[in-house]
């Protein structure tokens, strides 16, 4: 619970291409993420974090942005994300044009980190302009203000991938690929998964192991008519329901069973699932 | 139930009955069925003879015998449970034959003794796909539904009854279900197999005996299992057992008390989670003799299906997992693989023989599970070699380090680890698609039921034509096609700036200098200043679907080659995605389809070669080949997908009950089927006659009827602009 930032009732006003995250994000390391992705970070390397969604991708920028101490600019990306959406574009104020810079532009600009989520829903002809970012020029031209930018030596580019999705005509092009250095992810181990789900939602260990059987459960259906099973994310939702003090039965099918799919066989049959387990 | 319909009389029966049996060539009496009939209500009478006229259709026999067999299900069953009864005993016929299929209706009588009166039953086809799903998240071996005389498992397939009625309300009934298949999966996954069978029960002197308290120990053991694993489903166990418990109290009179003395020390010694089928054996001889408790939940032990299937698997897998590693040991070393006319020099050959790759199984410290480990290096098995050691490990306790090492080269005889008679359901599923066989279902509309792997349908090869008919084609229409490209092109969708847009990536300098000029004259500034580029995104999908029965023989074949000629033409300029498949066949077990441009073809030399080859061939069985390209549209991308047939008249097939009305209403089902996934079905048709049947089976907008073939391509342009500017 303790990791929201805000609890007051009115949001704070941050600009994301100076915010530097003050608190620790709780995050549990899985492997050798921490060192391979500052080895890449001090050579300058683009970033590609591979792993189905909810295994605690965001979660972990989101960390090493703190550790880093440099600000962060997450992009998710979609079909009608647009070249211009990232890199800026003119707007009519008060009579006047102004140009106001991307997301990218001004990561690239304060030399934070600027972190391309489900890289592959893009369009290719968007993602041309990380090409020459992501190569060892380090450049962004933005012709409309007759500008190239040479990225500083802070500035990172990172974009995530879901291998898993099945998307014949959007798998990630060779060429953007090997511009990076992939590190990959998977739901964390039983133990560590165990560990996290406590941890971001009080729950106590009796309840969290059903979790944990019940996210095996779906995982066993993948490919079974599930195109992926539960995540630790929708563990950590149905989780925190259940601590608020819904049913566990209708908290587990409500954010997970009906999050996983649409069909409604496959519902019915993980809805079978939890009332079995609970 | 209306009052003011009559029955009918035992005159009208006899005279109706007589008819429908054909009694003069049949020989069949009716008097027992009139008998039978004649004291029901109307409403009842027309219910029975409904269902006996749909049987009638499938065996004259399987209808007699129904109606004599129905009334005594009547009063104790539902009726949705009585058709399903009937439907299974037709499906049974299509499978097995007249004999099996009388035994599905003659079988009622046992299948009675356990149905609870008035029960809301429920049937198999009603749990198969749910609880296939809920058995496959359980962990373990993957195992699969099979409807079975009882309640049993060979330790790969669950069996379960057609019709579960032994609880009063269809929901409990559901659960029993469930809880029956849990119970199974619990067999197999804490090893109540894990017994010789053969030589375990040999020293009791009645061997059935031993073996029934046998399974009810193992039953009280893996209760325990159900208690810790899936205690939701534990404490709906107990909720229908009670019920039963309730009624048994009702109706004896006695309070049944469950488990006491003996069998429950015995439960306290099973519940213990270090318990296992060795204890369970120890047990035996304490409650020989004793009353049996029989939890409603309880399943058949059928030790023969257990062995058969046993030996073999554990004979075949300890082979195959020697195998996949081998494969898995190259993969990981990136040996390779020695081509077989080069032989191997000496050295060679003996390092291979003294050194296969032994694999290792390491218990994962803190998580569970385990992994596989070569030269010291942890790899991920691939899921399949995950499956069989999972599998093994369930047979023999843990995995004999003898079977992880990699087998040689040849070292054994493949047909020793494939399993050799493939399963008509795993067809079905589509794991065997190499074999090329897919086997699809066929509606039959006198039974208002599907009939099921009906069809047997192949996908060909096409023998290639003479290219230059393409070449005369395009020079026969150039007009022609001049015209549809420009048809066509008008209405493709490309990149396009759209100008004044109150949103945009740009802004529009024109609209801003106009929209200035405006409000420096004081007038109200225009808020359309932007420009966005209007991205083609139409994405489309045409399948197109060409008869190559015999009847096209002649110019109705080369108007279709013609026409595609053309299509392919004017669809490579629009840049959508489009297929042609043609189809024939005889008989339901030889469907036939042949590819002549896949999606992914590109339209070249051979796929035009493959257009020229097309020729009339046997028949027009419609439903399956719609059943079948639906399948593979929908195996594409794109927000509007097409299927458009192009044939020459209605189906038929080689002396088959497809050409009656039986072909027309498939055909309407399968369109049905492929609207209900959204594809959008069109016929073009050559024939004149199809206006009594097109309606029916494509729906009135949806079909045309065309006398040249240089209009086909205009009507599939009309069609495009159609779903495209809705
Ligand atoms: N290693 C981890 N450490 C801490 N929390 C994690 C970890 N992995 C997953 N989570 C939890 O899962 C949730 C979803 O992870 P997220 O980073 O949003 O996934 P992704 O970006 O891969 O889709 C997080 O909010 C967090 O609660
Ligand atoms: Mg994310």
């Amino acid at each position: 619970m303790e990791n929201t930032a805000n609890s007051g009732n009115t949001a704070l006003i941050h600009d994301p291409s100076t915010y530097l995250i003050e608190k620790e994000p709780y995050y549990v390391p899985v492997g050798n993420e921490i060192t391979l992705f500052e080895a890449a970070y001090d050579n300058h390397l683009p970033l590609l974090l591979k792993g189905p969604t909810g295994c605690g991708k965001t979660r972990f920028m989101e960390y090493m942005a703190w550790r880093l101490q440099r600000p962060m600019v997450t992009v998710s990306c979609h079909d009608d994300l647009t070249t211009s959406d990232l890199v800026g574009r003119y707007l009519v104020k008060q009579g006047e044009t102004v140009w106001v810079d991307g997301p990218l532009t001004r990561a690239v600009r304060t030399g934070g980190i600027c972190y391309l989520d489900e890289i592959v829903e893009a369009r290719k002809d968007t993602m041309v302009v990380i090409h020459p970012l992501a190569d060892d020029r380090r450049i962004m031209p933005i012709d409309k203000l007759g500008q190239l930018l040479e990225a500083p030596d802070s500035f990172c580019l990172a974009i995530s991938y879901n291998p898993g999705y099945q998307s014949v005509l959007k798998e990630l092009k060779q060429s953007t690929r090997q511009r990076f250095v992939a590190i990959e992810f998977d739901y964390p181990k039983p133990s560590l998964e165990r560990q996290i789900i406590i941890h971001e939602t009080g729950l106590d260990e009796a309840i969290t192991d059903k979790l944990l059987k019940l996210a095996d459960m779906t995982r066993n259906l993948k490919g079974n008519g599930l195109e992926e099973g539960a995540s630790t994310r929708l563990l950590v939702h149905a989780g925190k329901l259940i601590a608020k003090g819904v049913e566990p039965r209708a908290a587990c099918q409500g954010a997970i069973a009906l999050a996983l799919t649409d069909d409604s066989d496959m519902i019915a049959a993980i809805n079978e699932l939890i009332g079995a387990l609970f | 139930m209306k009052a003011s319909v009559q029955p009918y009389s035992q005159e009208i029966l006899l005279e109706r009955l007589e008819e429908l049996y054909e009694v003069e060539f049949t020989w069949l009496k009716v008097d027992p069925l009139v008998a039978v009939l004649v004291n029901l209500d109307r409403n009842t009478q027309d219910f029975i003879l409904g269902w006996a006229m749909r049987l009638l259709t499938t065996n004259v026999y399987i209808s007699h015998e129904f109606i004599i067999r129905v009334v005594e299900a009547l009063d104790r069953l539902e009726r949705r449970v009585i058709e399903a009864w009937a439907v299974h005993a037709a499906d049974t016929f299509d499978q097995q034959g007249l004999r099996p299929a009388l035994l599905v209706i003659q079988q009622v009588d046992a299948f009675l003794e356990h149905a609870h009166a008035h029960a809301e039953g429920i049937t198999f086809a009603e749990v198969e796909s749910i609880l296939s799903t809920f058995v496959c998240g359980l962990s373990g071996r993957r195992l699969k539904l099979a409807q079975g005389d009882t309640v049993y498992t060979d330790s790969e397939t669950l069996y379960l009854p057609n019709i579960t009625a032994k609880l009063v309300k269809s929901k409990d009934n559901f659960l029993l279900c469930k809880a029956q298949v849990a119970f199974m999966w619990a067999q197999t996954r804490f090893g109540s197999f894990r017994v010789d069978f053969t030589t375990a029960f040999t020293d009791y002197p009645d061997k059935e005996q031993a073996l029934a308290a046998f399974h009810a120990l193992d039953t009280l053991r893996l209760e325990a299992y159900m208690e810790r694993e899936l205690p939701g489903l534990w404490r709906d166990m107990q909720r229908i057992e009670q019920l039963r418990l309730d009624e048994v109290r009702e109706e004896e009179g006695v309070c049944n008390m469950p488990l006491q003395g003996i069998w429950a020390t015995c439960r306290g010694v099973l519940h213990t989670p270090s318990a296992t089928v060795d204890d369970v054996l120890a047990l035996v001889p304490q409650v020989l003799g004793l009353p049996i408790p029989q939890p409603v939940y309880q399943t058949r032990l059928n030790p023969e299906a257990v062995m058969t299937c046993m030996l073999a698997r554990m004979e075949r897998e300890k082979i195959l997992l020697r195998v996949k590693l081998s494969e898995l040991a190259k993969e990981m070393r990136g040996e390779e693989e020695t081509p077989p006319d080069l032989p191997l020099s000496r050295e060679e050959e003996e390092k291979k023989e003294v050194a296969p790759p032994e694999f290792e199984l390491r218990e994962v410290p803190e998580g569970q599970g385990m992994e596989l480990v070569l030269d010291d290096k942890p790899i991920a098995p691939p899921e399949e070699v995950k499956q069989l050691i999972t599998s093994i490990m369930l047979d023999w306790g843990d995995v004999p380090p003898e079977m992880l090492v990699a087998a040689g080269p040849g070292e054994y005889d493949p047909s020793l680890y494939q399993k050799e008679e493939k399963d008509i359901e795993d067809v079905w599923k589509g794991i065997y698609h190499e074999d090329g066989a897919f086997l699809y279902r066929e509606w039959d509309f006198a039974r208002q039921h599907y009939r099921k792997n009906w069809c047997v349908l192949r996908e060909l090869e096409i023998s290639p034509g003479d290219p230059v008919f393409v070449d005369k084609v395009l020079d026969k229409y150039q007009g022609m096609i001049k015209h549809l490209r420009r048809t066509f092109e008008a209405m493709r969708d490309e990149n396009r700036l759209l100008k004044r847009q109150s949103q945009g990536d740009d802004v529009d300098i024109d609209a801003l200098v106009e929209a200035l000029a405006d409000s420096r004259d004081g007038r109200e500034m225009s808020d359309k200043l932007f420009q966005h580029m209007h991205r083609a995104d139409r994405s489309m999908a045409v399948m197109f679907m060409v008869d190559m029965s015999g009847s096209t023989k002649g110019w109705i074949n080369d108007a279709e080659r013609e026409a595609l000629v053309m299509l392919c033409e004017v669809l490579e300029k629009l840049g959508d995605r489009y297929a042609i498949y043609g189809f024939s066949g005889i008989g339901r077990k030889r469907c036939e389809i042949y590819r002549i441009k896949s999606f992914d073809d590109p339209y070249n030399a051979q796929t035009k070669a493959r257009i020229a080859g097309i020729t009339p061939k046997d028949y027009t069985r419609l439903g399956v080949a719609i059943r079948h390209l639906t399948e593979k549209l929908n195996g594409v991308d794109a927000k509007t997908r097409l299927l458009i047939t192009l044939s020459d008249g209605k189906p038929e097939d080689y002396f088959d009950i497809y050409n009656t009305q039986y072909g027309i209403e498939d055909t309407r089902q399968a369109l049905f089927e492929a609207r209900r996934t959204g594809i959008h079905p069109f016929c073009i048709t050559i024939d004149q006659r199809g206006k009594d049947y097109l309606p029916h089976m494509y729906g009135h907008a949806n079909w045309v009827e065309i006398d040249d073939v240089k209009k086909l391509p205009l009507k599939v342009a009309d069609i495009y602009r159609r779903l495209t500017t809705r």
